[in-house]
């Protein structure tokens, strides 16, 4: 089958902002119509129809039916682009570069945009399940009797609203709980983590001083920058934290896991051909992805180990090594998930019990690691996340003028998603 | 059935006192199971470490080994699904038994590494657990183990050194699983030598156990019959080959009786017959001989032309001829005459021989002695306590399967006395 290249023209984002911070009243779709519409000034794309906008958001209110179509709605690209939302906990923002780059190489479409946004301020509350049930019945009642008769059900403590959780429903541990596990499971140590986590703020904040993030970014609601990042963060500083998952001698802190955040990402992609038509440039090349999923249920493995099973498998198929990668974007949910995850691709043991290889992947070197800041200083607004690392790997490929990078991106429910891109 | 002592120290009030005063609280020693019982870490990469992750794969046994260690491409290439331990990252990491490789070490600079190993493992090790250092004949490891041994052993912690001979590295299975296990319970501060004969499973096979009806015999019988051995017990009395072993016909009938063929001889029949040697007589001397010693050598060389090949026969000795005992040279010099026999015997056909040497053992024999000194005796070993009949029993039939030969085999809790 005949597949074109998937050029990556750009991207852009808000700032990050923490959750309950600068950007409380502002809602995913709020947040996704101005970060598309900043995408649009930067590409002369105003008015312009684009084949598709692909998005979605995790914590998504029950109106946000069509989310994405509605940001498209409220800005500046032509009404008559269509749009649609996928879901995939954290591995949405990278799963809607999926779907655009694989329609773009079959030549179902020239130009999309993949994008995400996610808000943890503006989080959707519920009514009651209870409460939700006897609303429900006495709806299906018929007759006055039986209306009255469902009325007697309601009690005082359905007034209690659901309100989102970051727990997995088949454990009813949070994700940081189920981290705190791998890190004991792996040995993680307590350094490592804050050494991760000290750099991914020294290495943003570099990359914002030298004017990296110039044309990826657009200011919102008065926020310029990240507001997680931390220039000064330091292995000391972050010492002094008190662990927050995995008991006494837990070894991950506020400092050393990611925020809860607000905030949204787009990405734009294109055939080469559109692209030259346009005169835009080409930042990289989608190259191939992978997605995998872990039993963390009922064989207990790590909830965010999925990424190490597909990036073998992503691997494999294009008969790339480690060795082969310039540069490596593994999503910062938490230090201990990087710490982990690395331990596992370089652990003989593990390739061949699990990933059944005869060798590990091998070690990832640290100055090739995330060299512009990871999630643990950018912070983490759940399906934003991965627009933010597609745009920015992109561009520093496009820096270096010709390479190959790699990403990978933990999420909820035992899942991952790799991909490659290259210039 | 612990002794007296032993509960008193693990009753509420007297045990409070008692570890006030500093008296030894012995722990009750796991014994009866073939599994590990908790978690192994392996550690160590030299010819040994990938053999004994294979043996530790068999044993389905909870593994792990550091991460970046050389040991981890071992345990991956047997198979073994390690866990991963780091010292340095709090967890609550326990562990049942502490295996280390020691053949990697070339120099005596690198000694150290028994240090490295053990120095953040050794608190993590559960009550009645296990250590266990393969090695190549390295006179260094045997101080380290027999000390180690002595620190560890009031936990109920036993420690012993595999010396495995050049090309014998896939043999280690069986005697690594018997030390591994509880049947090991009471061998501690052991030397093994493993050379290049092969395991041979107990079961099927015949086995004839002399004095095989009471104490110690009854229970090496039964640990055999369990292991699916089919046993012949021999004794005066009460037992399925009634016979006197001192008899002059008694080699000959034994060697009709098992024309077809014998696998695993037991010398485990014994008498004392204690008298300081100014009161000794020669007939008292020489009757004890003649049962201890005299009627094992007959019957050896009778049965010998009747053993299949890889056969195997264990004498049971005494910690009495490694160490000596008042009142007993009779009784230590026929003990030791039997060590003689282990060392000096031709043997061929991958016929083995080879001897356990039980130091306390809880039986009547003991029993009978005097409270103090029977006190004293329990006590004096590493582990605090008397050992068990089926303690003896499970290393006979560990020496009567595996292909180690000419070992001496001391059952003593690693006891204070002897070498």
């Amino acid at each position: 089958m005949n597949t074109r290249r998937v050029a990556i023209v750009g991207g852009n984002r808000i700032p990050f902002a923490r959750a309950n911070g600068p950007y409380a009243h502002a809602s995913d779709q709020d947040m996704l119509t101005a970060t598309l519409d900043g995408l649009v000034e930067r590409f002369g794309l105003e008015g312009e129809r684009v084949d598709e906008v692909v998005a979605g958001a995790v914590l998504k209110h029950a109106r946000d039916r069509d989310l994405t179509r509605e940001a498209v709605l409220g800005s500046k690209l032509a009404p008559e682009t269509a749009a649609y939302d996928i879901q995939q906990a954290c591995g949405t923002g990278l799963e809607t570069v999926i779907a655009v780059a694989n329609k773009i190489a079959l030549g179902q479409i020239d130009v999309g945009i993949a994008g995400g946004v996610d808000t943890a301020s503006d989080a959707p509350i519920a009514v009651n399940e209870d409460l939700r049930q006897v609303l429900l019945d006495l709806n299906r009642a018929k007759s006055l009797p039986s209306r009255a008769r469902t009325l007697t059900r309601l009690r005082p403590g359905q007034v209690v609203p659901e309100i989102p959780r970051n727990s997995e429903p088949r454990t009813g541990l949070s994700m940081g709980e189920h981290t705190a596990v791998m890190a004991r499971d792996w040995g993680v140590t307590r350094e490592e983590q804050d050494e991760l986590a000290a750099a991914s703020h020294q290495k943003l904040a570099a990359a914002y001083d030298r004017g990296f993030f110039g044309d990826l970014l657009t200011p919102y609601l008065g926020l310029e920058r990240d507001q997680n990042l931390r220039p000064d963060s330091s292995v000391e500083k972050l010492a002094k934290l008190k662990p927050v998952f995995g008991g006494e001698d837990g070894t991950m802190t506020a400092g050393n896991s990611t925020p809860l955040s607000d905030g949204a990402s787009a990405v734009l992609l294109a055939s080469e051909a559109w692209a030259a038509a346009r005169g835009l440039p080409v930042l990289a090349y989608f190259v191939d992805a992978q997605t995998a999923a872990v039993d963390h249920v009922h064989k207990g493995e790590g909830l965010l180990m999925a990424p190490a099973y597909a990036m073998p498998r992503m691997l494999g198929r294009n008969d790339l090594a480690f060795d082969d990668f310039d540069l490596f974007e593994i999503h910062e949910a938490f230090a201990a998930q990087v710490a982990a995850t690395r331990r596992a691709w370089r652990d003989p043991v593990f390739a061949r019990e699990r990933l059944g290889l005869d060798a590990p992947l091998g070690e990832i070197p640290d100055d090739r690691l995330n060299v512009n800041g990871g999630s643990l200083a950018a912070g983490h607004p759940f399906a934003a996340t991965g627009g933010r690392i597609v745009a920015a790997l992109a561009k520093a490929l496009n820096e270096k003028g010709s390479g190959r990078g790699v990403i990978s991106i933990c999420a909820a429910g035992g899942q991952g998603v790799v991909a490659i891109l290259e210039k | 059935m612990a002794d007296l002592y032993t509960q008193l120290m693990r009753m509420p009030v007297t045990s409070t006192v008692g570890k006030r005063i500093g008296l030894p609280q012995p722990v009750e020693l796991d014994r009866g199971s073939s599994a590990v019982g908790g978690r192994v870490l392996l550690g160590g990469a030299g010819r040994l470490a990938e053999a004994a992750a294979r043996v530790l794969a068999e044993l389905r046994a909870d593994s792990a080994t550091a991460l970046d260690d050389p040991v981890r491409e071992l345990a991956a290439r047997a198979g073994l699904d390690a866990a991963v331990f780091n010292p340095a990252a709090p967890a609550d990491h326990r562990f049942k038994a502490l295996v280390f490789d020691a053949t990697g070490i070339s120099t005596s600079a690198e000694l150290v590494e028994l240090q490295r190993f053990f120095h953040p493992t050794v608190g993590r090790l559960q009550r009645s657990g296990r250590v266990v250092v393969l090695g190549g004949e390295r006179r260094a490891l045997e101080g380290f183990t027999r000390s180690l041994g002595k620190e560890l052993g009031p936990r109920g912690v036993t420690v012993n050194l595999v010396h495995v001979e050049e090309g014998a590295e896939e043999r280690i299975g069986a005697t690594l699983k018997f030390l591994l296990t509880p049947r090991s319970a009471y061998v501690s501060g052991q030397v093994i030598r493993v050379g290049t004969n092969k395991h041979k499973p107990v079961a099927g096979r015949t086995a004839l156990v002399t004095g095989g009806s009471r104490g110690i015999g009854a229970a090496i019988a039964d640990v055999l019959e369990r292991e699916g051995a089919h046993v012949v017990r021999l004794d005066l009395a009460d037992a399925e080959l009634e016979l006197d072993i001192t008899t002059p016909d008694a080699p000959e009938r034994l060697a009709e009786r098992f024309a077809d063929g014998l696998d695993i001889l037991v010398h485990n029949a014994g008498v004392t017959k204690d008298r300081t040697l100014a009161k000794m007589p020669e007939d008292r001397w020489q009757s004890l001989m003649e049962v201890n010693l005299l009627a094992p050598e007959r019957i050896t060389e009778a049965l010998v032309p009747v053993l299949r090949d890889e056969g195997r026969i264990v004498c049971v000795s005494s910690l009495s001829a490694i160490a000596g005992n008042a009142g007993q040279t009779n009784y230590a010099t026929s003990k030791a005459g039997l060590l003689d026999l282990v060392t000096d015997i031709e043997l061929d056909r991958g016929i083995t021989i080879n001897a356990v040497a039980p130091g306390f053992i809880e039986t009547k024999m003991t029993a009978a002695m005097p409270v103090g000194v029977r006190e004293v005796g329990r006590r004096l070993n590493s582990l605090r306590q008397g050992g068990l009949p089926v303690d003896v029993a499970e290393t006979v039939a560990w020496l009567a399967g595996s292909g180690v030969d000419r070992n001496v085999v001391r059952v003593c809790g690693q006891s204070l006395l002897g070498a």
